[in-house]
């Protein structure tokens, strides 16, 4: 095993509680607690958002008002008041700190491990970056070429004031406000987040990140995604990042809405590692996403998720193949540890002829966590030639953590093909054994393992993500076995 | 008046005419209090998602069958597997035929559930079993305040039961809309073996609602096999709802072959509560017209090294619907487990549907647990294959849906049953292979 202090470090991330004194200073403008429409109005008026969308999210409101919270997740956890969070807070302007100095040395080691650039963990931490730096050099070029091409991509704000048009057909056609419960919440109060519009016939020519836009700091809590890929056009969209995310914000509704039209493919790409608590399960983000893409004719949309972190998670990132012939995919690994809950899986609905959908999850529980698979596959009448395969494997590492499938099954068409398979198992002690007789200790082994129990997902990520997802594995699951 | 009161009211009326020992009583008591609470169950209960009661809960029921019908012995014949020795159990509408059964009280008891509950010979045996596994939930309740007639069978430590056991409940339906509630008691002792066939017929066009709840205990080392053949018309509905206990060392099977009635619904839960128990659950299911098959299972593992098989087939035609809803629990302390599940659909129409469920919640880590689930069509080319060594269409579809659903009766241990379904099977596809099976 090599040398560098990961048994302390691990040690360190297990006892040390959490520090929340990033900042103090609260800013002016950061609403008082609580939620009732002259909160919602008052967001909208500070992003100077038209009147429409002013209507929108009171509408969303509305209807969330009269919505419960969901209980059917296999998860537990204490309900979050929602009059008691603040639903705006400007964007933090000040840097939290002047150098990486003064950066937790506990965080700059895991950026150390995950391989992560100097200017990148700057970034991430929240230092002060300097105007010449790199990244920002990239993301001036990076600006100039999608504009070349025609490519919209900016912060949700911006889409409102400058392209209220785009925002206006499609926000809310694949993500309803009546949804679901944080859907509406979202809705209505959703702090910013990313636009990006593919014109027809273009493709991406890099992965679009929320990673590298630096305007952006601090809109985490309720974001709202949308993208749109016009008419044969590809894009391939990384959220999130593997360094772990360190927010204060006990509650995550997020929105993401993908829509694939004739001929687009939207590939999008995840990697969550918000605070996860302490090993006693004390604080943590909770995830409840909603994210769902919508196929028109010939289309494809492939969902990749890599989900370590978060108290506890809900999410189910869905296509909908409207169209004849769309493609819908779901790669996606998941691994709890300590006190960790994850509720994941996909929704695939087949509505158009030929339609085809893989599902692939691979779930990871270590600890005393909990870690289910929900999915639902929908064959719906006129669906001829509809296809599906899932396959969900789940690894059990040591007996005080628990794994559970949960698959919906729908089929309404004769013509539909539909597998499913399951398996849970753990590690076996013979494949152990057969590593440490060739000299690697138990480990460099189980990474190993589940490592390649892992690998038809991570093969599905970016290069530079998947060898940065790879190590994220390889950490999250240090010390749960031997 | 909606059913549920009429239900509960009625309930008050007649209870007190009922000769039961003080404590059945106490149970019967409590039981339709928890059914006032809990009432049937609802369209958003998870486990009733695609099953809906509402249809069947609009009409109004007779709940007590006033005469005692005689049936010729000819006329219902081929409900029985007569081909070969058993002991019968046999109600007509709720009450008991005694000219249609034979019973045993000799090493073995299969006989009235009413008169265990009013002997004390019984008491202790139902003090120990009766209303012990069943869960809460509205329809148990239901069923144990009514509870006034079934099969009780009791099998003694080292016993073989020397001949199979029939339970057959038919409902002539000369009272309209019938409301029938069997309860049957099983106990199989230690190292006690028994073969039981269970079937529910109706045997007029008026609608019938089984609610039957069966509760199994198996003791050490005990063996049971248990068949439930459901070949009912479109107008019965059944809701079956079997509970199975199995101690250290036991193997238990059930075979349910679901061939119609307008709604069944198969609840059914085995409890593992002893090491190295095996529980194996199959079924066939192969229904048309508007027909409604709903199999729930649960297999609860709570403890270690043991094993259970599930395998269900189902084939649906025209506006049937199927659902299969299967869940394997695996306890903290329940290592070393081997739990498969599998289950295989064909969509032999457009306007047919499948739901299926398959569930895994495992919280231990030394365990094998997979399932699997397939929705599909027969093979084309195997068709076609068929077709061209001169065998008709309808015939190579009915042998490759034999094929299909082979594995499931290959393990009926009971040869009678096996060819009965096979025949039952060929008369549904309306072919003659000229063979058995």
């Amino acid at each position: 095993m090599n040398k560098f202090t990961e048994d302390d470090l691990r040690e360190e991330l297990k006892t040390k509680e959490y520090e929340y004194g990033f900042y103090t200073d609260i800013e002016s403008d950061t609403f008082p607690v609580g939620l009732n429409e002259d909160v919602v109005r008052a967001i909208s008026k500070k992003k100077e958002e038209p009147e429409w969308m002013t209507e929108w999210r009171l509408e969303a409101f509305r209807i969330w008002r009269e919505m419960e919270e969901p209980e059917w997740a296999n998860v537990k956890y204490e309900k979050p008041d929602f009059q008691n969070i603040s639903y705006y807070s400007a964007p933090n302007k000040k840097p939290k700190y002047e150098s990486l100095d003064e950066v937790d040395p506990e965080l700059l080691d895991t950026f150390k491990k995950l391989g992560i650039s100097l200017d990148e963990q700057k970034k991430l931490a929240g230092v002060a970056v300097d105007v010449v730096m790199d990244s920002v050099s990239v993301t001036t070029t990076f600006k100039k070429t999608l504009a070349e091409k025609g490519i919209i991509f900016c912060s949700m704000s911006e889409a409102i004031q400058d392209h209220p048009e785009l925002v206006r057909k499609y926000i809310g056609t694949v993500v309803p406000k009546k949804d679901n419960f944080y859907a509406a919440l979202n809705s209505a109060v959703f702090s910013d987040g990313s636009f990006c519009y593919i014109p027809k016939g273009v493709r991406c020519p890099m992965e679009l990140s929320t990673y590298f836009r630096i305007n952006q700091a601090g809109t985490g809590q309720f974001e709202r995604t949308l993208v749109v890929a016009d008419k044969g056009s590809y894009v391939s969209y990384l959220e999130g990042c593997t360094a772990p995310q360190r927010d204060e914000n006990q509650l995550h509704a997020a929105v993401v809405e993908l829509i694939a039209l004739d001929d687009a493919e939207i590939k999008y790409s995840t990697v969550q590692n918000w605070y996860p608590g302490n090993a006693e399960g004390k604080g943590g983000v909770f995830n409840f996403v909603t994210k769902r893409g919508l196929c028109e004719t010939n289309s494809k949309i492939s969902w990749t998720q890599v989900e370590t972190g978060s108290a506890v998670t809900w999410k189910y990132p869905s296509c909908v193949l409207k169209g004849d012939n769309s493609i819908g995919e779901f790669y996606s690994v998941a691994v709890t540890n300590n006190h960790q809950q994850a509720d994941t899986g996909t929704k695939m609905i087949h509505l158009g002829k030929n339609t085809k959908s893989t599902i692939i999850s691979k779930g990871i529980s270590a600890g005393q966590s909990q870690n289910s698979y929900r999915g639902l596959v929908q064959i719906s009448k006129r669906a001829e030639n509809a296809r599906n395969f899932s396959e969900c494997d789940s690894l059990l590492m040591g007996n005080e953590c628990g794994a559970h499938t949960f698959p919906y099954i729908e089929t309404k068409n004769k013509s539909a093909q539909v597998e499913h398979e399951a398996t849970t198992s753990k590690i076996g002690e013979d494949q152990i054994f057969y590593c440490n007789q060739r000299g690697i200790d138990t480990e460099k082994a189980i990474a190993l393992i589940v490592n390649g129990f892992s690998k038809e997902v991570l093969n599905k990520l970016p290069m530079e993500f998947a060898v940065e997802a790879q190590k994220l594995l390889e950490i999250s699951l240090e010390g749960s076995v031997g | 008046m909606d059913l549920k009161e009429k239900l509960i009211s009625s309930f008050y009326a007649y209870e007190d005419h009922l000769q039961v020992t003080n404590q059945v009583h106490d149970v019967k008591v409590q039981a339709i209090k928890d059914f006032e609470t809990l009432g049937f169950p609802k369209k958003k209960e998870e486990a009733w998602k695609y099953t809906s009661l509402n249809k069947l809960l609009k009409q109004d029921y007779n709940l007590f069958a006033q005469v005692e019908d005689a049936l010729d012995y000819k006329e219902v014949k081929k409900y029985f597997i007569h081909e070969i020795d058993t002991y019968t159990i046999v109600f007509v509408d709720g009450v008991y035929a005694s000219q249609l059964s034979s019973t045993t009280h000799d090493k073995i008891d299969a006989c009235l559930m009413s008169s265990a509950m009013e002997k004390d010979k019984y008491a202790h045996l139902l003090e120990k079993y009766f209303n012990k596994i069943a869960p809460k939930s509205g329809l148990n309740a239901l069923n144990t305040a009514f509870a006034r007639q079934g099969a009780f069978i009791n099998i003694p430590k080292n016993t073989v039961a020397d001949k199979p056991i029939q339970i057959i409940n038919f409902s002539t339906g000369k009272e309209n809309n019938l409301m029938i509630q069997p309860r049957n008691l099983i106990v199989v002792g230690e190292n006690a073996q028994v073969e039981i066939i269970e079937r529910h017929q109706s045997l007029s066009e008026n609608p019938v609602f089984t609610n039957s709840v069966t509760e199994i205990f198996v003791e050490k080392r005990g063996m049971l096999d248990f068949y439930k053949i459901q070949n009912d018309t479109h107008q019965a509905s059944l809701i079956d709802n079997t509970f199975i206990e199995q101690m250290a060392d036991t193997h238990c099977s059930v075979h349910t072959f679901s061939l119609g009635g307008a709604l069944t619904r198969n609840n059914l839960e085995f409890y593992q509560k002893g090491e190295h128990s095996n529980s194996t659950l199959k079924g066939v299911t192969l229904i048309e017209g508007k027909q409604h098959v709903d199999h729930n299972t649960l297999v609860h593992h709570t403890q270690p090294n043991c094993e259970s098989h599930q395998d269900y087939k189902g084939i649906y035609d025209e506006k049937s619907v199927g659902v299969f809803n299967g869940k394997v629990l695996v306890d903290k302390i329940a290592q070393k487990i081997n739990a498969y599940q599998s289950n295989n659909n064909i969509l032999a129409h457009d306007d047919a549907t499948i739901n299926s469920k398959p569930q895994l919640e495992i919280f231990a880590d030394d365990v094998a647990c997979s399932h699997g689930c397939t929705i599909g069509q027969l093979d084309e080319e195997a068709l076609f294959y068929l077709k061209s060594r001169g065998i008709p269409a309808k015939e190579a579809r009915a042998l490759l849906t034999y094929a299909f659903a082979n594995n499931v009766l290959e393990s009926v241990k009971i040869g009678a049953i096996k060819k009965r379904i096979n025949k039952l099977i060929a008369n549904k596809l309306n072919v003659n292979l000229g063979f058995d099976l």
